[in-house]
């Protein structure tokens, strides 16, 4: 667990990411970050530096603390001790150092979150309107150029509840990415779908990639790791337990813990 | 998917399918169906012929009430009184204003297609009442001052009713706000307020209001007691109006919350864009509940001193050269409170079918 940090920057690029990342800059460092709930310790001493660009699929055993760690790089959730730092803001109690991150961090839900009351249109544009103060004329071309790359221009004017789950997804990450981010997380975002979905959105968070979208993403779709991610992060009780190029990681896994789970997993 | 083309069977509407079916589908159910028919005919029957065909419409004098039925002249002679109070019939022109703003503002909510109709109930919140705060009272620009102690009737009742509402609902969201905010102190505060306001009968807030409060006042600081009537009961109000609006926070699922907070929206943005309308759509039924009691809860300024519609009936029944008129003039009240509270019931109907986007987060 220890030395997975240096092996990575050692592996050489994956054929799914000819840039060359070596030379860009830092845009999450998290050092020594630990969580509690009350007693109970949920994130274990994690570290991680992620360059601009690159794509980290984070997986694990359920309660493992991968959600919760992701969910602590735009602030839903508090760590305790350790750093944590976001485009070179560092995330502590201060709600401007908090509103800034979050305006650069876009982040996908398992259960979507649109808002029920807004139209999907409105939903894409709230938050460039009143956060980013734009216009509302070019909040909504910009929305609609987003709801074009997640192929539903169509459904603009409907609401969240007409919509499919897959659709549903596809909104809402066309409503991260209005806002323009610079980092994007996936909380398990097709753990809600029917089967058939799945597909439709992972084919947008695989496009979305393509385009030098630095992603940290919390699934269990190791299809897409394999294809998309950069370094693949396997977590389980609360700790990094091993870090590594998907090649790598799938082929040769080290650990005896990430050995198991990916048997589990994979089995079928 | 294809478009089905089958459309669905058409049910053709048979009088007397339906009444077997409805009606007398079984032995207890057509033993109902008589029971409550006959309970139907012979108690509506006497009611009709009262209000309406024995009923005495014309003429002036007590005497001209003969007959079995309503005697309405009574109320027709005193619905001067009944609406105004003691209003200065010269100066009535000013109440008769507000009426129809009144009736400008709001009767348009209830037809789907009216042009302007949002931007009239806008003017209905907000310049409505500016206007009539310096109408009613007058005393500014040329216009005759009426002492609030001559405002009685209906009248009263709709500014007592109107302002309370008006002013119960944005407190109520605040408390209810500051009731669920991570600030100990401003929730110790809200918890307070609506505790002890929650668990004073209005009746004790309306004497406090009008017997105690000017005992603790400095000397000379003295407002009038519709006013201090006035303060009484939205106070009291809100403190419902927090708990209502308290439940709908607590129904929004937390994943609203953090897609908000996800895009980076402030407390008071997430909570106005976001929060409240969902959770002020969900207790529509909760809040108008609320408005309803607090309309009717009016009358109770009568203990003060003040004649609402029901007080200025009160006062007149007992009138001597009307004989036996009392039940004509509570039928009267209650007419006037059904109008407005089953109004206030449909509109809110209206509005939660229109807020309804198919979709229960």
């Amino acid at each position: 667990m220890g030395n997975s940090m240096t092996e990575q920057t050692q592996t050489p690029e994956t054929q799914s990411a000819p840039s060359s990342q070596e030379d860009k800059p830092d845009i999450i460092r998290v050092e020594q970050m630990h969580k509690w709930y009350g007693d109970f310790h949920v994130l274990k001493d994690l570290n991680l530096t992620v360059k601009q660009g690159e794509r980290i699929v984070i997986c694990g055993p359920s309660g493992s603390g991968k959600s919760t760690f992701i969910r602590c790089i735009n602030r839903l959730e508090e760590h305790q001790q350790g750093k944590i730092i976001v485009d070179d803001v560092e995330l502590t109690d201060d709600v401007r150092h908090i509103d800034t991150v979050r305006r650069e961090v876009g982040m996908v839900f398992q259960h979507f979150n649109l808002f029920p009351h807004l139209t999907v249109l409105e939903n894409c544009c709230l938050s460039p309107i009143w956060v980013r103060k734009i216009p509302r004329k070019e909040a909504e071309a910009t929305a609609m150029e987003y709801l074009e790359r997640v192929k539903i221009p169509d459904q603009a004017n409907k609401y969240p509840g007409q919509l499919s789950g897959g659709q549903q997804q596809r909104v809402a990450i066309a409503r991260a990415l209005c806002m323009k981010p610079k980092i994007m997380l996936f909380d398990e975002p097709t753990s809600a779908l029917d089967p058939e979905m799945i597909k439709e959105v992972l084919d947008v968070m695989i496009e979305l990639a393509g385009s030098g979208m630095t992603m940290l993403c919390v699934t269990h779709e190791m299809g897409f790791a394999k294809t998309v991610a950069d370094r693949v992060i396997f977590m389980d009780g609360g700790e990094i337990v091993e870090e590594a190029p998907p090649h790598e990681f799938f082929s040769h896994p080290k650990e005896p813990r990430t050995q198991k789970f990916l048997q589990q997993i994979l089995q079928h | 998917m294809a478009e089905s083309t089958m459309k669905p069977p058409k049910k053709a509407f048979h009088p007397i399918a339906w009444m077997r079916e409805h009606l007398f589908s079984t032995w207890y159910n057509s033993l109902l169906t008589v029971l409550v028919g006959y309970l139907l005919v012979t108690s509506v029957g006497p009611l009709v012929s009262w209000v309406f065909l024995d009923a005495n419409f014309r003429g002036s004098e007590p005497s001209d009430c003969t007959g079995a039925g309503a005697c309405w002249l009574f109320v027709s002679q005193r619905l001067n009184f009944f609406i105004y109070g003691f209003y200065p019939d010269e100066l009535q022109w000013r109440v008769d204003v507000m009426f129809i703003l009144l009736a400008v503002a709001f009767v348009p909510q209830f037809i789907e297609r009216f042009p302007g109709r949002k931007w009239l109930g806008l003017f209905g919140i907000t310049g409505l009442p500016v206007i009539g705060y310096f109408l009613i009272p007058g005393g500014l620009f040329g216009l005759e001052t009426v002492e609030s102690t001559k405002w009685g009737g209906l009248m009263l009742t709709l500014i007592l009713a109107y302002i309370g509402i008006l002013a119960s609902l944005p407190i109520g969201i605040l408390l209810a706000l500051g009731r669920r905010s991570d600030m100990p102190i401003i929730r110790g505060l809200c918890v307070v307020f609506i505790e002890v306001w929650r668990a004073v009968p209005l009746i004790t807030v309306l004497f406090m209001a009008s017997v105690m409060l000017p005992l603790f006042l400095p000397e000379g600081m003295n407002f009038e007691k519709l006013l201090r009537a006035l303060i009484g009961i939205t106070l009291w109000q809100s403190a419902y109006m927090a708990e209502v609006i308290r439940g709908g926070l607590q129904a929004i699922p937390r994943g609203q919350y953090e897609a908000a907070d996800a895009l980076g929206l402030g407390y008071w943005k997430k909570m106005g864009l976001i929060i409240l309308p969902q959770a002020l759509k969900l207790v529509i039924p909760g809040i108008v509940n609320t408005f309803i009691a607090l309309f009717k809860d009016t009358t109770l300024v009568l203990i003060i001193g003040l004649f609402d519609v029901l007080g200025t009936v009160q006062s007149t029944v007992t009138d001597p050269a009307w004989q036996n008129v009392a039940v004509e003039g509570y039928v009267f009240v209650a007419f006037c409170f059904w109008v407005f509270c089953f109004g206030i019931s449909r509109y809110s109907q209206n509005l939660e079918r229109k807020l309804d986007t198919g979709h229960k987060t």
